[in-house]
């Protein structure tokens, strides 16, 4: 029997507003998923380390102040650096659409803007996640 | 039927329960029973008379309007003050800063933090130049000024002052709000920096030092616009906020000053969120609870100190990126409940702000509304319109009772700060916050156009892209700053506030004094980092 899927959760960046991670790393514990939540101000290098660490199927990103052009590619990179391209890496929060490609072409494979509804992200990783092993 | 554990969002007809968009259970129908136990001249009273539940003052708006304050800010300096003058052209009366991510968390640009981030979500201040910048042809005597910066308030006031001063205006005369809140920031909004004591002391300087030196400025504006957004109940937002003032007035006293002569100066700010008839019980039982508070609790005796002011701003969280046309109308229907409440000042938001910041035709919209709420709907013709509404005065004395429930146990705990130490606002929060998500997504609470009349392959809307020019431009200054300045005198002023923060004084001061050697925000808050050390929460979900 395999494992169950584990996600963390982080707040890159300098901004504070924690209530959509919150929220949906509740949602997916209720969903029967693992949850990690980092909490707030972490490097893209400590998301990393985090999901190294806990062996993280996914990373979801919170972030709602606009430097996601400059935390992605970083996360991206550093993922690549250690062999973890398997994980699949999801953002939420205020993007820009103009952004949207660009993100998506670094290997971003879900961007959920405010409204989203919770299972739609449940569903999304059950479909694209890494099978446990 | 007797009181569920779980809230039952939906009308049921079985039942013919409704409830606010708190989940608080509302009658079909109010009446005069209800208001079994309330004593008009004792909970209720008229305008202007204490405990000032239907308002401050004996006139209502017929004496003045509130003031239409729009918050902007965004990338440069230069840009900001351009959009200020277009705002105090179109009609404003009064201009509300917002600051960047960085200015916000006490980072100049060249720090690793403040990567992608700085000129994102306001206006980048890192000195006393940039300040100069951003009032450039705007007479500091003039206007009111309203400033959200918490945890390096005192040096972002430092820097107002210091530019009001050049302009030759007098301190004594001047008039605007800083936000100085720091209590709500461990609570909600988290961009604190320093341990919740320290940043009590900092906040109490601010208070001694305007007591002498501004006395007409609004010292703290304590938020419970943040704590709502974060997803408390209407109700919480209430308790919290106000139990977070009485925090300031307790720790005021225990730093030596006389009630009277700070209380009057603080000022509140609250949500306006989509429930109409909750969000204006919730500002009408603010006022009675902190006249009852400053009088019972804290003995104060001017009248001045009893009455409750406040600022109000829509409901940010309650915008959709999905069909934003439909924002305007929300805005609208809650900047009427902030003035049926009675609000002192008001900030609509724009039709974007799920997608961005808002472009200049977005927010000149959002100032129209308010307008239009002033000069056409005829509701400021009449004094608390709603006032002897079975209903609003049922539900008034209900937010009165639940908060001060709260305030009960917060009390128990040893008060805010202890409550904050132990995590319990911000749990309740979290509870909150998460019980509505799982009504929307049960659709007992619909969201128009989120989780029901949903429109598929809506065209997109024209929204304001900041790009990342800001960042280099900061940088560049800032060079040219720490070039051009008295590297001698940068030095003296901050070891100067080393000292201060490490022993007793006022911090004001010496913060004066390194804003004018032209010191940045990064390197003040350095110096107050390395004596108090940095707060680090632990996460609660």
């Amino acid at each position: 029997m395999s494992r169950k899927l584990r996600v963390v959760i982080a707040k890159p960046g300098l901004d504070g507003h924690d209530r959509g991670a919150k929220v949906i790393a509740r949602a997916l514990r209720d969903a029967g998923m693992e949850v990690i939540y980092t909490g707030l101000r972490q490097t893209p290098e400590q998301i990393v380390s985090a999901a190294l660490q806990e062996d993280a199927d996914v990373i979801g990103l919170s972030i709602l102040s606009g430097a996601h052009n400059h935390i992605a590619p970083r996360l991206m990179a550093l993922l690549k650096e250690k062999g973890l391209d398997d994980v699949l890496v999801l953002i939420g929060g205020i993007i820009p659409d103009v952004d949207i490609p660009k993100l998506e072409a670094i290997g971003v494979r879900g961007i959920f803007l405010p409204g989203t509804p919770m299972q739609k992200i449940i569903d999304f990783i059950n479909a694209n996640a890494r099978t446990p092993v | 039927m007797k009181a569920e554990a779980s809230i039952r969002l939906k009308p049921d007809p079985t039942t013919d329960r409704f409830t606010t968009i708190s989940g608080r259970p509302i009658n079909r129908l109010y009446t005069q029973d209800d208001l079994r136990g309330i004593d008009y001249a004792r909970d209720i009273n008229d305008p202007g008379a204490f405990p000032y539940t239907r308002g401050i003052h004996p006139s209502g708006y017929h004496g003045k309007l509130w003031t239409m304050r729009q918050f902007a800010g965004f990338g440069t300096p230069e840009e900001t003050n351009h959009r200020y003058k277009a705002l105090l052209a179109a009609g404003g009366t009064g201009l509300s800063v917002a600051f960047d991510l960085p200015t916000l968390m006490g980072r100049d640009p060249d720090h690793p933090l403040s990567l992608g981030e700085v000129g994102k979500c306001g206006v980048n201040v890192t000195s006393l130049a940039d300040m100069e910048t951003l009032f450039d042809g705007i007479a500091l005597g003039g206007i009111t000024t309203s400033m959200t910066i918490n945890s390096p308030a005192a040096m972002i006031f430092a820097m107002y002052l210091v530019v009001a001063e050049q302009q030759g205006a007098d301190w004594a005369k001047l008039s605007g709000t800083i936000q100085n809140d720091i209590l709500k920031e461990f609570i909600a909004q988290k961009e604190y920096i320093f341990p919740p004591r320290p940043s009590m002391r900092l906040i109490t300087d601010t208070f001694a030092f305007c007591a002498r030196e501004v006395p007409a400025w609004n010292t703290i504006s304590v938020s419970g616009y943040h704590i709502r957004e974060a997803g408390a109940t209407a109700a919480q937002e209430l308790a919290f906020t106000l139990r977070d003032g009485i925090e300031y007035v307790q720790w005021g006293v225990e730093a030596g000053l006389a009630v009277d002569d700070f209380v009057p100066r603080m000022s509140f700010f609250f949500n306006a969120h989509s429930d109409f008839f909750e969000e204006i019980a919730k500002y009408r039982a603010a006022r009675a609870l902190w006249a009852r508070a400053m009088r019972d609790r804290f003995g104060a005796g001017s009248e001045r100190s009893w009455k409750l002011r406040f600022h109000t701003q829509t409901a940010g969280v309650s915008l959709t990126s999905q069909q934003p046309y439909n924002n305007v109308v929300r805005t609208a229907l809650q900047a009427m409940a902030a003035v049926l409440g009675g609000t002192n000042s008001l900030h609509t938001n724009s039709l974007d702000e799920a997608l961005a910041l808002p472009t200049e035709e977005a927010a000149t919209l959002a100032l129209r509304t308010q307008q239009i709420i002033a000069y056409e709907s005829g509701v400021t013709g009449i004094v608390d319109a709603l006032g002897g509404s079975y209903f609003v005065e049922a539900l008034t004395k209900d937010m009165e009772d639940e908060s001060t429930a709260y305030f009960d146990t917060i009390d128990r705990m040893g008060g805010m700060v202890e409550a904050i130490e132990r995590g319990f606002p911000q749990q309740e929060i979290a509870e909150s916050a998460y019980r509505f998500q799982q009504a929307v997504e049960r659709r007992e609470k619909v969201i128009v156009g989120v989780n029901d009349f949903v429109q598929e392959d809506e065209p997109p809307i024209r929204t304001l892209y900041i790009d990342e020019g800001a960042g280099d431009i900061q940088l560049a200054k800032l060079e040219k700053v720490k070039r051009s300045r008295d590297r001698d005198r940068v030095r003296r002023a901050l070891d100067t506030m080393r000292d201060t923060a490490a022993t007793v004084g006022n911090l004001m001061p010496p913060i004066l004094e390194a804003v004018r050697a032209y010191a940045t925000v990064g390197e003040m808050c350095d110096v107050l980092r390395d004596v108090w050390g940095e707060y680090e929460e632990v996460p609660v979900i």
